[in-house]
């Protein structure tokens, strides 16, 4: 493979193996610094080279599906949060869409606006963490520190609006708990033009970069059908040739008003993976522009609302709990025994900045979910590892982790 | 007398239920509405037999036979564009009729379309594997089996996945108790001390929300702070704790909460 034209001849003087087949099981992790988390892989070698890889999760799993059957729906939310941590509103959306869609409930514009700000700022967050762990693991110390300089700015806006820095809870059941704050749209507008510079300082960095180059080029290639039978999505699909992305296919929120493209390629390799990610960003901050717009033009409609209206599933608004009886009453009600979806089942995905983010409600008119299935597109960007190592050298494991940008706690759930 | 609880199903329950509510149903609709659902249910059905069919949430919902799902998905695949089989997993009805639910999420990507297959099953009857037809099918039913015990026939690795090997019981089953059953509370101890330390180091609280305000040794007392160690009584005076030194720090004045004017306006 890639590696080859580099590739030092294994040097064994000392060693001296066990097994007539000369293969050596290596133990990756759980505890490694490049494994992103709790992923133990245990590779099969010959000499440098992978024949069969198995990896091994669970090692942070909570049991967040069991938890849902024992929770409150809005009791679940902040729990979202610990799935995909790096982008924690687009889990916190993912469920609340879910939910909406189950009982049926149209939100407000406004804070559909507001939503598309927090995710496609999550979306920035989280490709930028990508970005700069995966060439932190490669060796790119500067574009690790740049990457996480820009992530600090978003962290900031992030915190000014819910207070919270990496678990947001931002979003709620019905809409979202609070307007922007008066400096929020300054700021990201601050941060949105100095954006492309910084994607651009990124890029002189690796694009050309000789070992990025060898680490990246034809290293990880995923082919179409492996892409489509292993249940890829997301960049990892997109990568892979097909331009699919949820935020198009099946718009959600105002995406079908904004204007934005979906970077494909048909290469599969780690560099395409890379180069969508870039792209990607740029587009999040095309959207963004137009939603700053959007915002601007619901103040000057005077669209207020940021909860909607369902006294049988959402509390009113604080002034109206504060004044009035009957909606003190209704948020009690709510607060202490929950909401009572209707009976049925939900599968709702969403476009989470890993891939699809899929969340199945069965509800049997309960105030707990019967059963909740979290469909976190990083279990199977985890499972395809199995057919995608072997053949690979040690030093790819690593860079092929990092694109396939996996979070454990989404893994694990 | 003790309120019954029943043992088939130990999850959290509504503390209040009127016996009169009638839960409202979330809408079901004809598939014929829906031109492309119909014209894959026609195909659907001149092969396979289908037990029942409708639209939920834009999501085609199919139950068929659990012996035809390897040849439906085979079918599916292959002659109706449904490419990719986005999740699946099972759902626990055997408190109801002793059955589970398996379900198979289906997307179409040229058809932007989503099917969703169901089956039931019995207690104890395994299911057809589908990961010779897809791969991502591999993970999804060893968690289906790691959560409730389903195993699926010819999967190439039928093993746990997030639970431990060696672990007992399927954390998914509605009979599964939240914080685990008694073999959940002493596998860490027996694993790491082994059995014969139990007696000195007692079963694991698994409650994450337990406090003993008589254990002084392990949790804070607020506006209550005692020496760790310290016995507790029922009849302690409430102590007030200092938090800054006696002779003060530099550039810092101690506060003196009796000389304080206390603001306790918020609109101040």
């Amino acid at each position: 493979m890639a590696q080859v034209k580099n590739r030092l001849s294994p040097f064994f003087e000392n060693i001296t193996f066990d097994r007539e087949d000369n293969e050596l099981v290596l133990n990756f992790g759980p505890q490694h610094p490049s494994a992103h988390g709790q992923l133990r892989l245990m590779l099969h070698l010959q000499q440098e080279q992978i024949v069969k890889a198995h990896p091994d999760v669970g090692y942070l799993h909570r049991g967040m599906e069991k938890m849902a059957e024992n929770m409150i729906y809005n009791e679940f939310m902040p729990t979202t949060d610990r799935m995909d941590y790096i982008a924690s509103s687009s889990n916190n959306y993912g469920f609340a869409l879910a939910v909406e869609k189950l009982i049926g409930l149209e939100v407000p514009r406004r804070s559909k606006v507001i939503r598309m700000l927090l995710l496609e700022i999550n979306r920035l967050m989280s490709h930028l963490f990508w970005l700069a762990t995966t060439a932190l693991d490669i060796g790119a110390m500067t574009v690790f520190l740049y990457a996480f300089r820009e992530r600090e700015y978003l962290m900031d806006i992030i915190e000014g609006y819910c207070g919270a820095r990496l678990t947001h809870a931002a979003i709620r059941i019905g809409g979202v708990p609070l307007d922007i704050q008066d400096s929020f749209l300054h700021q990201l507008r601050v941060f949105l033009n100095k954006l492309p510079q910084n994607i651009k300082d990124y890029e002189d960095l690796l694009d050309t970069n000789r070992i990025w180059l060898m680490r990246m080029e034809e290293v990880g290639t995923i082919s179409k059908e492996m892409a489509l039978s292993w249940g890829c999505t997301g960049p990892m699909l997109r990568a892979s040739g097909f331009a699919w992305d949820l935020r198009k296919e099946e718009p959600y929120e105002l995406y079908d008003e904004v204007e934005f493209n979906v970077p494909y390629s048909d290469k599969g390799d780690n560099f395409a993976r890379y180069r969508i990610y870039m792209e990607e960003m740029r587009e999040s901050a095309k959207i963004l522009y137009q939603v700053i717009e959007m915002y601007e033009k619901c103040v000057d409609n005077d669209e207020t609302a940021l909860m909607a209206h369902a006294p049988k599933y959402i509390s009113a608004p604080k002034i109206d709990i504060m004044t009035q009886n009957y909606s003190l009453m209704q948020h009690f009600v709510l607060v202490t025994q929950g909401m009572r979806p209707p009976v049925g089942e939900v599968y709702v995905a969403t476009e989470s900045p890993k891939g699809e983010l899929g969340f199945f409600i069965n509800s049997q008119g309960g105030p707990y979910p019967y059963r909740l299935k979290l469909r976190a597109p990083s279990f199977w960007h985890t499972g395809i590892l199995t057919d995608l190592l072997p053949g690979h050298y040690i030093p790819d494991v690593v860079s092929i982790i990092g694109t396939t940008n996996i979070v454990f706690g989404e893994v694990d759930r | 007398m003790r309120a019954y609880t029943p043992k088939d199903d130990v999850q959290a329950k509504a503390y209040y239920t009127d016996r009169f509510y009638v839960a409202p149903q979330v809408p079901k609709q004809d598939v014929q509405s829906d031109a492309v659902f119909a014209a894959d249910l026609a195909a659907i059905k001149a092969k396979f037999e289908v037990k029942d069919a409708f639209i939920q949430v834009t999501n085609m919902v199919v139950y068929i036979n659990a012996n035809d799902i390897y040849s439906l998905l085979e079918f599916m695949r292959d002659e109706l564009e449904y490419t990719q089989l986005t999740e699946m997993s099972a759902i626990d009805w055997l408190a109801k009729d002793n059955t589970f639910e398996i379900f198979y999420q289906m997307l179409s990507m040229n058809k932007r379309k989503r099917i969703r297959i169901k089956y039931s099953i019995k207690k104890g009857q395994a299911v057809d594997s589908v990961e010779k037809l897809f791969r991502s099918a591999d993970w999804s039913e060893r968690e289906m089996f790691d959560m409730f015990g389903i195993e699926a026939n010819n999967h190439p690795f039928m093993k746990r996945i997030l639970m431990p090997y060696d672990w007992q019981g399927h954390p998914l089953l509605k009979t599964y108790p939240l914080q685990g059953d008694e073999f959940a509370a002493w596998y860490e101890v027996d694993k790491i001390y082994g059995k014969e330390a139990r007696d000195v180091i007692g079963p694991e609280i698994r409650d994450t929300a337990r406090v003993d305000r008589y254990d002084s040794e392990r949790f804070a007392r607020l506006g209550y702070e005692v020496p760790k160690g310290t016995k507790i009584t029922d009849d302690m005076e409430k102590t007030e704790q200092s938090y800054q030194e006696e002779g003060g720090v530099f550039m810092i004045t101690k506060f003196d909460k009796a000389s304080s004017k206390i603001i306790d306006d918020p609109q101040r």
